[in-house]
């Protein structure tokens, strides 16, 4: 149908828009990737799940760092815990705020580390809105052919 | 490579599920069973739906704890592992060594932790790999390589092993811990030794894969002792395996056993030498803060400072010594300082000094091995760590516990042995697979001190059980006993319990805590790590036994080849000494295998067992023990956490050395530190 094209061409130009803009990395195509018949919404899966994990983490962060004295190994875990999860989902600008936070965090600079993760958590938020949307119009667009990638 | 096909000669079928049985040749790497461990919920999904997608079979897991007792239930049931380096309840690292141990499976490690440091460790706590997060599918379409590698490697191992000997088709189950020297002369050699040990338990049980086993070597006491005297004929410098062989004149003894037993005498004289500076250290800190040391180092390893704890108390016994051994460990931390002078003299082993220092440096890392025991379900576990965990107190109230509680006492401190040994027992002792995987844990502290330390600790623990209540001789005999029972138990343990005796005199240790009650000697059952424990205990010297044990202990699952685990420098040493005793699968007494047969006499200690199996070791061991315990079995059992494969050594040295006449009774004589060059 031709809205359903329409949809689909949509649903396609804001995948394409997410990772212009530096949004996702090839990470979320390999997620992609791996969706298939038997898991068909595999990656929606998997950012829900970040999301509802991440949650967790994101508050542990926020305690630690306004603990006096910081406990630096459980940041430290947390923050490579954080980075490892929002990596895997192809979150790219997330990823890069952890890295920022991890060489604030290597030179001792605390505010600095506060300051990023504060950006992050922006991050985090406005990446997830993103998602959402697009998730949902290509749910309506059609299972088949929106979310991948891949040359069919 | 298609290792997988069932064709592949050798391949052991102990780690792999690629057995003969196996059809995976034609597919492989389909189905290949891979484990993953990681606590986050998304890393973990995805990885899952990779592997699956790579056609692997898959089992996730999001805990450590969960995982190694999913190990440990279905031995045979993973090809693999994949896990994560932070983890809240257990270092990832921590998780490799006692996959490594006790298992022997590869492991690969993984993070966003791209920092070189980290990398670093993971390759020398021995990771077959380590991936960065976040991991592409690309890269675990290749990790059946990592298996392939390793089966060939052991297998190849175990044909090495006594390139004289064997025959091709029980190689490997040999693996020839001599073989593998690699890493760190203890890692390969543990690994091998452990993997090996296993393979040939293995191999055992099914006869249709190793056709030929090879007749492991067992290095007795005697043989030892004619080895160390050729050494020292030669030259330290000089002494050259053929010469040695030659000189030796030891019929069906080839080169290569000489070689490898050589590495780990070498290796055993390197750390002997570097203890002697800690000793004094140690035995002013020692006493000093049993607490602090038992704070600091319980942090660490909570076990290893109970053990020493333990060992704190005893002083008056004799335990002293021990203790300050295992102290001395721990008192790198320098918390426990126990008096160790004092209990010098009760050893009267200027080595007991020098043990200490190694055991402090190991203690620290020894520390970290404890550490693994946490992971480790033990049956003692919960009480025991508790009261373990007391400082100062605990070690009066260890000793206490010790002897009233000799079992959960043993128990603790085998099982803070029960790491360490890992570590050490991976080395030498086990050919176990999980030996090769140690090489970190062990390198460290060597760190197989850990196992020696707890070892000793066990040993000190037992003995102080045994002397103060001198249950535990007989109980040693139980111990063997224990051993044997525990043996299922301790398998998780593994590498200390025994597969390998080696690791059975940690394990023995706890077993016999278990079943002090028993007192069944049963002599070595099968546990020839029993023996050990109470060799070792016996002797002042021997008590390195923590290694030794560890070694023969890992091997033995009753393998008298324990010895044959040369792979542990010293822990095999000392293995070999026991488990040649247990070899016998049982009954080893022969105190060949057991130097630390204290029978009674130090300086003689000829084995008198020989003969009578642990029994009569174990009476042996007890009357020695009472006397010994002063000496040098407290020290050595306290060693355990200190003890990395060094500090055993050195410890075991020191008891040779201040017993004199170690050389005779058991085959660490060689280490006695008089006789060393070094």
């Amino acid at each position: 149908m031709e809205r359903n094209n329409h949809l689909r061409r949509q649903v396609a130009n804001l995948r394409q828009s997410l990772f212009d803009q530096g949004y996702l990395d090839d990470q979320f195509i390999e997620l992609e990737e791996l969706q298939d018949d038997a898991n068909p919404n595999f990656v929606e899966e998997i950012v829900t799940l970040f999301y509802k994990d991440s949650a967790r983490l994101i508050h542990s962060i926020d305690q630690a760092l306004e603990k006096q004295p910081l406990d630096f190994t459980k940041l430290d875990n947390y923050m490579h815990q954080f980075k490892g999860s929002s990596s895997s989902i192809g979150a790219k600008k997330v990823k890069i705020e952890c890295t920022q936070f991890s060489e604030y965090w290597r030179a001792g600079n605390v505010e600095g580390c506060k300051r990023t993760f504060q950006q992050l958590k922006r991050e985090y938020v406005v990446l997830r809105k993103k998602l959402e949307v697009y998730f949902q119009s290509a749910r309506q667009a059609g299972p088949t052919e929106t979310m991948s990638c891949r040359p069919n | 490579m298609n290792i997988g096909s069932g064709s592949l000669v050798g391949v052991p079928s102990s780690t792999s599920s690629w057995k003969s049985g196996d059809v995976v040749s034609d597919q492989f790497p389909v189905g290949l069973r891979v484990l993953v461990v990681d606590d986050d919920p998304t890393c973990l999904r995805i990885l899952e739906k990779m592997l699956r997608n790579c056609h692997y079979e898959v089992t996730k897991c999001n805990r450590a704890e969960i995982a190694l007792s999913l190990l440990r239930e279905n031995k045979n049931g993973f090809d693999i592992v994949i896990s994560d380096v932070h983890m809240p309840d257990m270092d990832g690292f921590k998780l490799l060594e006692h996959i490594g141990l006790e298992m022997d499976l590869p492991v690969i490690m993984m993070s966003a932790d791209d920092s070189k440091d980290v990398v670093m460790r993971g390759v020398t706590h021995g990771a077959y790999d380590y991936l960065i997060k976040p991991v592409r599918i690309e890269a675990l379409k290749n990790i059946w390589q990592h298996v392939v590698r390793k089966k060939k490697h052991d297998w190849k191992d175990n044909n090495f092993d006594q390139s004289g000997s064997m025959e091709e088709g029980d190689r490997q189950q040999k693996l020839s811990e001599d073989v593998d020297y690699s890493s760190s002369a203890n890692e390969g050699n543990w690994k091998n030794s452990k993997k090996r040990k296993e393979e040939e338990d293995e191999a055992d049980e099914r006869d249709d894969t190793s056709t030929l086993k090879k007749p492991r070597v067992v290095w007795s006491v005697e043989l030892h002792q004619q080895f160390v005297q050729a050494v020292h004929q030669l030259g330290i410098d000089k002494a050259v395996p053929k010469k040695i062989l030659e000189l030796m004149n030891v019929p069906g003894l080839t080169r290569e056993n000489v070689a490898s037993h050589l590495q780990k005498y070498r290796l055993y004289l390197r750390r002997l030498s570097g203890v002697s500076q800690h000793q004094n250290e140690l035995n002013n800190s020692f006493m000093g803060r049993p607490d602090a040391t038992f704070g600091a180092i319980s942090s660490l390893n909570g076990l290893d400072l109970q053990a020493i704890a333990a060992a704190g108390q005893i002083p008056a016994q004799s335990l002293a010594t021990l203790q300050a051994a295992a102290l001395g460990r721990s008192a790198t931390k320098s918390a426990i300082s126990m008096p160790l002078g004092d209990q010098r003299n009760l050893f009267s082993f200027e080595n007991s000094k020098l043990r200490f220092p190694e055991g402090q440096q190991q203690l620290n890392n020894s520390n970290k091995q404890i550490d693994l025991l946490h992971g480790i379900p033990t049956n003692m576990e919960p009480k025991q760590l508790a009261s373990l965990h007391h400082p100062s107190q605990s070690f009066v109230g260890m000793n206490m516990q010790v002897n009233s509680t000799t079992q959960h006492n043993n128990s603790l401190l085998m099982r803070m042995s029960q790491p360490q040994p890992r570590a050490q027992m991976l080395n030498g002792a086990n050919n176990g697979s999980q030996v090769s995987r140690l090489p970190l844990s062990m390198q460290q502290s060597l760190s197989s001190e850990g196992i020696p330390g707890a070892v000793l600790a066990q040993s000190g623990i037992v003995d102080n059980v045994r002397g103060t209540v001198y249950n535990p001789v007989s109980q040693a005999s139980s111990m063997v006993d224990f051993s044997v029972d525990q043996r299922q138990e301790l398998q998780s343990y593994n590498f200390s319990l025994g597969s390998n005796s080696s690791g059975m005199s940690t394990l023995t240790n706890r077993r016999m805590l278990h079943e002090e009650v028993n007192s069944d000697m049963k002599g070595s059952r099968g546990f020839p790590s029993n023996y050990d424990i109470f060799n070792e205990l016996h002797q002042p010297k021997s008590q390195n036994w923590g290694l030794q044990n560890v070694g023969s202990t890992f091997d033995s699952s009753h393998h008298p080849s324990i010895q044959g685990t040369q792979g542990v420098s010293s822990q095999l040493l000392l293995q070999q000494g026991i488990s040649s005793t247990h070899n016998s699968g049982q009954n080893r007494n022969d105190p060949s295998g057991k130097p630390m047969y204290s029978n009674g006499e130090e300086s003689g200690h000829s084995n008198p067992m020989g003969g009578p199996q642990l029994n009569s070791v174990g009476r042996n061991m007890l009357a020695v023990k009472a006397e010994r315990f002063p000496d040098a079995d407290y020290q050595s059992t306290f060693f355990p956490e200190q003890f990395g494969q060094d500090d055993l050594m050195s410890t075991f040295l020191k008891q040779q050395g201040s017993v004199g006449p170690v050389e005779t009774e058991f085959g660490f004589d060689g280490y006695t530190l008089d006789n060393l060059p070094v």
